[in-house]
């Protein structure tokens, strides 16, 4: 389980995050929904321990990892697997290559296992054959999908997805979805998600967390977010205008 | 308004205390980073391939480049100290002073401000650009230190690469000068090699090893850690990479006069 306690960021005189509570239940997939702007990511690296809070803390499976640095800290990472926005893939190396590199820097595998691997963890995502090319060569959902895989090739504990399908058309946000909740299905690892794909993500998550002006100021499972009577939510879900004043 | 004629008078003094506590800071990450370098660097494992591409990236691309100024440099001081030491007379002083001119000064400095133009700018770009796009992010949470993977390979290669540019850019310019000064002007090609022999000591080769050495270094530290510490977006990438080059410049010349006056 990870547990956020009252949480806490300022930059300069901006409170970003002003007391977050949350919890998230091992093999779940918790999704954190939010207007932009409104410290989905910001908390997102607070999770992944790439920022430290003025106040508060992270908890991971009993591990309070706000204060941990160094190999303390790489050692909770190591149960990590992260999506990024815009896929964080490697320009220099082959969508092969940046699926292989945690491997290959982290374990002692063989080559001939590392591409066992690999073209296993490809064709999960339906990239078979598309190895050899590099990010910069394929579309926008592709690469999305080879991060996916990168993520998940060594098989991590808990898997952070940060906004998986921004930009993309309809189509390829159902079906990162749907690949998302099948790998999830296969091997259940405790998700953390960003997302402003609403109504598509009451789909695949077992929780739903609205962080509105950084606080989280309603959290359930996605029925209970779609029937809440809190404004902020209702429409933030529904798409509408904020009323003025 | 009697309240705010106190407030007037202080702002002044608190933007430059503002200014100079900035300062600091930018100087203290700019040395705790290095730290961070050496520190990274001391432990396994090595990143041998990285260093080789580093190798490439930084010494080898930057041949075509060295070569050419190195030719250009030789070839001008051949000429501009042959019509110098012609009016006392002493022409057949031509070759030690292109030599020693460029082994002690011009060969590292200008080489190192070549280096820094080409490779500098573009690895502050490259892993500026790494970081905007979060690919440095991507190496963290793998529990991967993207200081071992981006930073030391490039900092190596510099110790490197950039005594090795020194000379060729030193023995390109000596046959620049040779071939103004011999082929072109008419001074014994005898006289050009031999008074070098005999003038240009271990003390100034040692002290051009020294000098491009440290630039390597200095180059390299910059560059990463401008890339390191990049602003937002394409924008942010822009001014890292223009500070980067600026920086390392400037810093090449102050450390010149540093290290010439301290050096035999």
């Amino acid at each position: 389980m990870i547990r956020v306690e009252n949480l806490r960021k300022s930059f300069g005189r901006q409170a970003v995050l002003r007391g977050i509570d949350l919890e998230v239940p091992t093999g779940s997939i918790t999704v954190i929904i939010g207007r932009s702007g409104g410290g989905k990511s910001v908390l997102l690296k607070h999770l992944l321990g790439l920022l430290r809070p003025d106040a508060g803390r992270v908890v991971v499976d009993g591990v309070d990892v706000t204060d941990l640095r160094g190999r303390s800290l790489d050692q909770v990472r190591q149960r990590y697997g992260v999506v990024f926005q815009g896929g964080a893939l490697f320009d220099s190396l082959t969508c092969a290559e940046n699926v292989a590199f945690p491997l290959r820097e982290k374990t002692r595998l063989s080559e001939t296992d590392i591409a066992g691997r690999v073209e296993a963890a490809l064709a999960s995502v339906g990239l078979t054959g598309m190895g050899r090319k590099y990010p910069a060569e394929v579309s926008g959902g592709m690469r999305k999908r080879v991060s996916i895989a990168r993520a998940l090739v060594t098989e991590p504990e808990i898997v952070f997805f940060d906004e998986p399908t921004t930009g993309l058309d309809p189509i390829l946000v159902n079906t990162i979805h749907r690949l998302i909740v099948d790998l999830h299905r296969q091997r259940p690892f405790t998700a953390v998600m960003v997302s402003h794909e609403i109504p598509e993500i009451f789909e695949i998550a077992d929780r739903v967390a609205m962080l509105h002006e950084g606080r989280i100021v309603e959290v359930g499972a996605p029925a209970v977010i779609q029937g809440s009577d809190n404004p902020v939510v209702r429409h933030f879900i529904r798409g509408e205008p904020e009323p003025v004043g | 308004m009697t309240g705010s004629a106190p407030a007037t008078f202080v702002r002044p003094f608190e933007l430059i205390g503002q200014r100079t506590i900035e300062i600091v800071a930018s100087l203290g990450r700019f040395a705790t980073f290095f730290v961070q370098v050496l520190l990274t660097l001391l432990t396994p494992p090595f990143k041998v391939r990285a260093f080789v591409d580093r190798i490439d990236y930084i010494g080898f691309r930057s041949l075509l480049i060295i070569l050419l100024t190195g030719a250009f440099t030789g070839m001008v001081l051949g000429l501009q100290i042959y019509l110098t030491l012609s009016r006392f007379g002493s022409e057949a002083f031509l070759g030690p002073a292109v030599a020693i001119s460029l082994i002690r000064e011009l060969g590292p400095v200008l080489s190192a401000l070549m280096v820094t133009g080409r490779a500098g700018s573009a690895l502050t770009a490259e892993i500026g650009i790494m970081r905007i796009t979060e690919q440095i992010d991507a190496l963290t949470v793998m529990a991967l230190n993207p200081v071992r993977y981006l930073v030391v390979p490039s900092i190596l290669a510099g110790l490197v690469t950039f005594p090795m540019m020194t000379a060729l850019f030193d023995t390109v310019g000596i046959f620049g000068g040779y071939l103004v000064g011999v082929k072109l002007l008419g001074l014994s090609e005898g006289t050009y090699f031999g008074e070098m022999q005999t003038f240009v000591d271990l003390s100034d080769i040692m002290t051009g090893f020294w000098k491009s050495l440290s630039f390597g270094i200095i180059v390299t530290w910059v560059a990463t850690y401008k890339g390191f510490n990049v602003g937002h977006g394409a924008e942010g990438v822009a001014r890292a990479t223009t500070q980067a080059v600026v920086l390392a410049s400037v810093l090449i010349l102050v450390w010149d006069y540093f290290l010439g006056s301290v050096l035999p």
